[in-house]
């Protein structure tokens, strides 16, 4: 079948498009595309490999954007990675709002050193009740002014409810300084935001016209990871766990239908179907199985099912090791998810869980930051015969590479292609 | 010794772990014995989570009941002669390790020795550690990791002070879960301890 293949240089841009989405959506459906498809999360990689700073991506789009089209230019991948926040954002909205919850490149951490999320107890145990009672008014008169600085004076607006009575008795409040200054800085920082999203719209359209797809546009998180990152830290929810179970889980049903619009609503928008979910504290080692099947997995299931039942795709990640769970993911419908996995055994996942979910995966990170051409080239042969067999298989990293060597990345993907022909 | 202290703090009974804890101290136990049995427990929790029974929730539990109960005790414990007191010891647990069941019992031990103790808590970055050093000027620093992931993390922490110029007026001890002496040589440190006593002799050694 091989030789009969049209080399990918003779296609039009629009041809290239149309496979390489069939060749993902065949593979997550179960069947055998083509070839293995493949596709990669960039994240800070186009940075290094176009010589620009991390700290560019937050203050100069047309670098970014020009970084990142070089990229999937050069290595032509089927899909890549939406331009997510945390790897770039707009850095002076940022600035403005004096947000606390991420260090970024030139803030707060080198100007070449990948962003960190500052994970803290931003909700305290004793204010689970507020959030389950009213979790807007909670997240706008405390979670805002406690994660930026210059937004506390919506600390000083009275309970939400009261606008039960009208705007009218509300409003002269907006006169007292610090509230005034709240919403001074949301003014300053909407223009600022509008633009950063045109140009990502623009970067997108362009992407799209030169024939590569963009994975996702919409994410979600689990209902646990959402608080534990969000609004109580590891250390709190570990507690809660033993302290205020209940309450725990009251919050995650809390947030779950907004979780789930969240997936949808921009899914919709964009008609592109797969929503990514990072999934971060239900590992092996972060919690027990009875804890993540009392406290983490009903909710991840269902906002699933909910992604699903809207005709979409949920694509998990999966990260660090799922070997000791992996059997809970066959209670999803066969061929609706697209299951990428870190460090989990796939070899092992692809004969217990791979005639019910699309696996992806099977290149190790820290191989394309260390490893030589023929060991990259070894380990994707190997991963498409065993993962791939049968269809199924996306190829894709353990996580991003950041870090690794283009000759590395581009023998990888460029070996898909060889040893992928189905 | 009580049996029943011992089960309920294994058993992450936190409630009735503190009850009992107070009622113990109230009926004249020994501060030092109802010490004894957290210690007791903790090996126990160790135990289960080494075997993957207990996970982080119960590790962070246990620490969150020794520290309630030490907070308890302490008033009731004599401080010892032995060390002059005020004697500055910095603890944390080094970046990018979230354990604090080993630290804070090096922490309480040190503590009612008659260190004056900065726990920096957990994951500390190397220049949280500097920063620290140069604004208290400590005789002892403690860097305390439970993964593997902290050796690197403690020879990076070593090299910081270094560069910072720090190192030839602290001492540095390492310890907890898997650190060991070769650890403390790859991390360039000055002394392993493999456990919260090896910890306090240590330091009264160095400060004598």
């Amino acid at each position: 079948m091989a030789n009969k293949v049209i080399p990918d240089e003779k296609k039009t841009a629009e041809q290239l498009y149309a496979e390489r989405v069939k060749r993902v959506e065949d593979a997550t459906a179960l069947n055998m595309p083509d070839r293995v498809p493949s596709f990669i999360c960039q994240e800070g990689f186009p940075a290094r490999y176009a010589g620009i700073t991390y700290e560019e991506a937050f203050y100069d789009q047309d670098k970014w954007f020009a970084a990142n089209e070089k990229t999937m230019v050069d290595f032509a991948p089927d899909m890549y990675f939406a331009l997510m926040a945390g790897v770039s954002a707009p850095g002076k909205s940022w600035e403005r709002l004096g947000y606390l919850q991420h260090k970024w490149p030139g803030h707060g951490i080198g100007p070449d050193t990948a962003f960190q999320f500052v994970e803290g107890e931003y909700m305290k145990a004793e204010e689970y009740d507020h959030f389950l009672d009213d979790p807007t008014d909670f997240l706008i008169r405390v979670y805002l002014p406690r994660t930026n600085t210059e937004l506390a004076g919506l600390g000083m607006l009275p309970p939400l409810k009261g606008l039960i009575m009208g705007a009218s008795g509300f409003s002269p409040l907006l006169l007292a300084p610090p509230v005034a200054s709240a919403f001074a800085a949301l003014n300053d920082i909407a223009p600022i935001q509008a633009k950063w999203s045109a140009g990502e719209a623009e970067f997108y359209k362009k992407m799209t016209k030169l024939g590569f797809p963009v994975l996702f546009y919409s994410l979600s998180l689990a209902p646990f990871d959402m608080i534990t990152d969000f609004l109580r830290g590891l250390r709190g929810i570990m507690l809660d766990m033993y302290r205020c179970p209940d309450k725990l889980k009251a919050a995650q049903d809390k947030l779950l239908p907004f979780m789930t619009a969240m997936a949808i609503g921009r899914a919709e928008s964009t008609g592109n179907p797969r929503v990514f979910i990072p999934l971060h504290r239900g590992a092996d080692g972060f919690m027990s199985l009875p804890q993540f099947e009392e406290f983490y997995w009903p909710w991840l299931k269902q906002l699933m099912l909910n992604i699903i039942d809207a005709g979409l795709i949920p694509m998990p990640f999966y990260e660090g090791r799922y070997d000791q769970r992996l059997e809970y993911l066959r209670e999803l419908p066969k061929g609706k998810v697209l299951s990428w996995f870190d460090r989990t055994d796939l070899f092992k996942a692809k004969d217990i869980i791979g005639d019910v979910t699309c696996i992806a995966g099977g290149m190790p990170a820290s191989l394309l930051h260390t490893g030589t051409v023929e060991e990259v080239r070894q380990v994707t042969k190997q991963a498409i015969e065993v993962i791939g067999k049968g269809g199924g298989y996306i190829m894709t990293s353990s996580t991003s590479f950041n870090d690794g060597k283009p000759e590395l990345v581009k023998a990888w993907i460029d070996a898909t292609k060889e040893f992928g022909v189905y | 010794m009580s049996e029943k202290l011992i089960n309920t703090i294994a058993e992450m009974q936190e409630e009735e772990a503190l009850a009992l804890a107070k009622e113990l101290l109230a009926s004249g136990t020994p501060p030092s014995t109802i010490l004894d049995d957290c210690r007791s427990a903790m090996e126990i929790v160790g135990k289960r989570f080494e075997e993957g029974q207990y996970f982080i929730a119960e590790l962070i539990l246990a620490g969150e009941m020794v520290k309630a109960i030490s907070t308890e005790v302490k008033p009731h414990l004599k401080i010892s002669q032995a060390t002059q007191k005020g004697s500055k010891v910095v603890v944390g647990t080094v970046k990018g390790d979230i354990h604090d069941i080993g630290k804070d019992i090096v922490v309480f031990m040190l503590d009612v020795n008659g260190f004056e103790v900065y726990d920096l808590g957990i994951d500390v970055p190397p220049q949280t550690f500097v920063d620290k050093i140069k604004e208290v000027k400590p005789v002892v620093v403690g860097l305390s990791g439970f993964l593997t992931l902290s050796f690197e993390s403690m020879k990076e922490t070593v090299a910081a002070i270094k560069a910072a110029g720090q190192r030839d007026s602290v001492k540095i001890m390492v310890g907890g879960g898997t650190v060991d002496e070769r650890v403390c040589e790859y991390a360039e440190a000055d002394a392993f301890g493999i456990d919260a006593m090896t910890a306090v002799s240590l330091a009264k050694g160095w400060t004598k």
